[in-house]
């Protein structure tokens, strides 16, 4: 029986360049380069190492975006997932989370899985509830944020560490989980993996394909609405000491002058 | 006056701080109803009562221990039902922002997370998030449904505001994906006995500069003088210096304390993710040309293993 994996990979602007909101608020994707999400890769990594613990599985990598979020997936596929999928449609501009977990919910079940991985967080939006939504939606278990996650005999296991406990996850199959940074360092795509992607088949679907209207998306189908944006004022630039053996003294006496002590 | 629903974060009814801030912004928007889920119900409603809270109502079944999440919003899913609220809001833990995103999506209600602050609009709340590494401050709103909203830590003063409190059983019926997800195995964390990172006035933070686990004393001590919490960068959890729980940053713990004390910590832009909204800003590090000098308030070139220790000196010779 073959283990059918998807994995959600998001195209976000390069968190280390000088990202900004278009005029309509939304994220202006021009100014700034992008890629797969970091966040991402180790979803993409857990998911290649699920499948290949597994007799008979296959990796899917699906992403919702403009154009060049192809890119995201393509990264995926270099890294060694075996198809992509990337739903595009202009009416797709602006769509916000709640949007955005319908078309994945819907490209997912048009795929056909046993399990979804997904990161822990975007690093744009940064929401981190994408996963918790496309759960509800598909009707299957959420078992989020795992630091630790294994598929055997039907069930997914996962070790997911919070604030004041660690806990061991069980669900049964077909499921979602989210994975964190702390799941395991992501491979580097080889030569061969980049030549390789070339020509794995990377499906294109809209919003008809998906059967969703696309008044149901966009920013005027958005449930939320972002009525203003401003660039945080830059900090005035602060006092900096050289310690030439006063260092923590005069640090005192700032904290003081602050009435910190 | 509308009713606001708070989810209620507590261990075994001892309330956390972050919920009691929640009641303050509740407070602005209309009258807090608290929603109490599990144990300790009735140590809870004294408090809640004592911070706003008019109604408290609360549920308890093995289930919301057992299994992961979606107890908790088939519970909240009946509250809202129960009182038509103006708004819910629950606060930005790992946990509250999946029972928010759920509870949205089952209300037909637009979600937004990480508020900083809350006011009342025209056409319902209006929240303040920071975007791209507090880089932004955007103002939102929720367009559709019922305002389902998470707000950090650290957004509102604790005030007391006595209210009724009158507490009320609420009736809830676990849907077929409530127990989805088992919780097989709990393992409580150590408390460090000192403040909650996200909660802490001060927090006191050690990144790559700090070289080694042992030398984490030096941040400890300072922390200790404080009265701060203990961070730390993900280039020191990475090497196993200090636990992730204490990880500051976009993939950790983002915090927004009156102080922020950065040592040995250059300042990517993944670590200013998780600080930057701190009030008063201030780093030791040997580095003069460090990101994180762009941040301070105040800034001491130098060796942190020179600077801390005759600080955390000062400190306690000043506290007496
Ligand atoms: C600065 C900013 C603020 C925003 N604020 C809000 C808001 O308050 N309310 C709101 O409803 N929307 C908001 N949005 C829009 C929202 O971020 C997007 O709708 C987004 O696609 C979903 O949220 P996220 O990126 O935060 O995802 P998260 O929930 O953080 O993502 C978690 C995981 O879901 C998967 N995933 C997410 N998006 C995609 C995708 N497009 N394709 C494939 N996989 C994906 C990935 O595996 C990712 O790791 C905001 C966007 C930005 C850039
Ligand atoms: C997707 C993603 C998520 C991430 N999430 C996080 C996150 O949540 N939190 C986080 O912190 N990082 C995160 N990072 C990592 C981040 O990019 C940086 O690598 C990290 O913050 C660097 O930690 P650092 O400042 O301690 O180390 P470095 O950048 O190596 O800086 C060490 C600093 O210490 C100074 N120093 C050295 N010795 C001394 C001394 N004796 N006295 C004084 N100063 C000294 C040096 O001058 C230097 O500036 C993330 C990265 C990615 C890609």
């Amino acid at each position: 029986m073959s283990l059918r994996i998807v994995v959600a990979v998001k195209y976000v602007p390069d968190a280390t360049g000088d990202r900004h909101f278009a005029e309509d608020l939304t994220t202006d994707r021009d100014a700034v380069d992008g890629l797969l999400s970091e966040l991402d890769e180790y979803a993409v990594e857990q998911a290649l190492q699920i499948a290949e613990a597994a007799d008979d599985a296959e990796v899917t990598a699906v992403t919702v975006g403009p154009e060049d979020a192809r890119g995201a997936v393509l990264k995926a596929l270099q890294m060694g997932v075996a198809k992509g999928v990337h739903v595009e449609d202009d009416a797709l501009h602006g769509t916000d989370v709640i949007g955005t977990s319908l078309v994945l919910a819907k490209a997912i079940e048009h795929i056909g899985y046993d399990l979804v991985v997904t990161g822990m967080a975007s690093t744009d939006g940064t929401m981190g509830v994408l996963p918790a939504l496309l759960a509800e939606r598909l009707g299957v278990p959420g078992v989020t944020l795992l630091s630790e996650v294994a598929v055997a005999d039907g069930k997914v296991t996962g070790r997911r560490d919070g604030d004041v406990a660690s806990e061991q996850l069980e669900a049964s199959l077909p499921a979602l989980v989210s994975v964190t940074d702390q799941s395991g360092e992501a491979r580097y795509p080889s030569f061969k993996g980049i030549m390789a992607a070339k020509k794995k088949p990377l499906e294109s679907l809209d919003l008809s394909d998906l059967g969703i209207d696309p008044a149901e998306v966009g920013l005027a189908g958005a449930w939320t609405a972002v009525d203003d944006a401003t660039a945080r004022p830059p900090r005035t630039a602060g006092t900096i000491v050289k310690d030439e053996g006063e260092g923590g003294k005069q640090l005192a006496e700032f904290l003081a002058s602050q009435k910190f002590i | 006056m509308a009713e606001v629903l708070v989810y209620v974060d507590h261990v075994d009814g001892a309330v956390r701080k972050p919920t009691l801030e929640l009641l303050t912004l509740a407070r602005r928007i209309g009258e807090p109803v608290a929603v109490h889920l599990g144990p300790g119900a009735d140590t809870a409603a004294a408090v809640l009562a004592e911070h706003g809270a008019v109604k408290v109502l609360t549920a308890d079944a093995p289930e919301f221990a057992d299994y992961l999440v979606v107890p908790k919003v088939d519970a909240l899913e009946a509250a809202a039902k129960a009182v038509s609220p103006a708004a819910v809001l629950v606060p930005s833990s790992a946990e509250g922002k999946e029972i928010a995103a759920r509870l949205a999506l089952r209300l037909g209600s637009g979600v937004i997370t990480d508020a900083v602050d809350l006011t009342a609009g025209d056409s319902g709340p209006v929240a303040t998030q920071s975007a791209f590494a507090a880089a932004f401050t955007t103002k939102s709103r929720v367009s559709k449904g019922t305002p389902v909203i998470t707000v950090k830590p650290n957004s509102a003063p604790v005030e007391p505001a006595p209210a009724a409190g009158t507490v009320e059983q609420l009736a809830v019926t676990f849907g077929p994906l409530a127990t989805g997800t088992k919780v097989v195995q709990r393992t409580e964390r150590k408390a460090s006995g000192r403040p909650e990172l996200t909660e802490a006035a001060i927090v006191v933070s050690g990144g790559r500069g700090v070289n080694g686990a042992e030398n984490f004393s030096v941040i400890e001590q300072l922390a200790d003088s404080l009265g701060a919490a203990v961070g730390a960068s993900r280039a020191a959890v990475d090497a196993g210096w200090y636990p992730h729980s204490n990880q500051v940053g976009q993939t950790g713990k983002s915090v927004s304390p009156q102080l922020y004390i950065a040592n040995g910590i250059s300042g990517a832009i993944q670590h200013r993710a998780g600080m930057q909204t701190s009030k008063t800003i201030v780093a030791v590090n040997k580095d003069a040309e460090a990101p994180i000098f762009d941040l301070v308030d105040f800034g001491v070139v130098g060796d942190l293993f020179q600077v801390v220790p005759q600080l955390t000196e000062e400190v306690k010779a000043r506290k007496g």
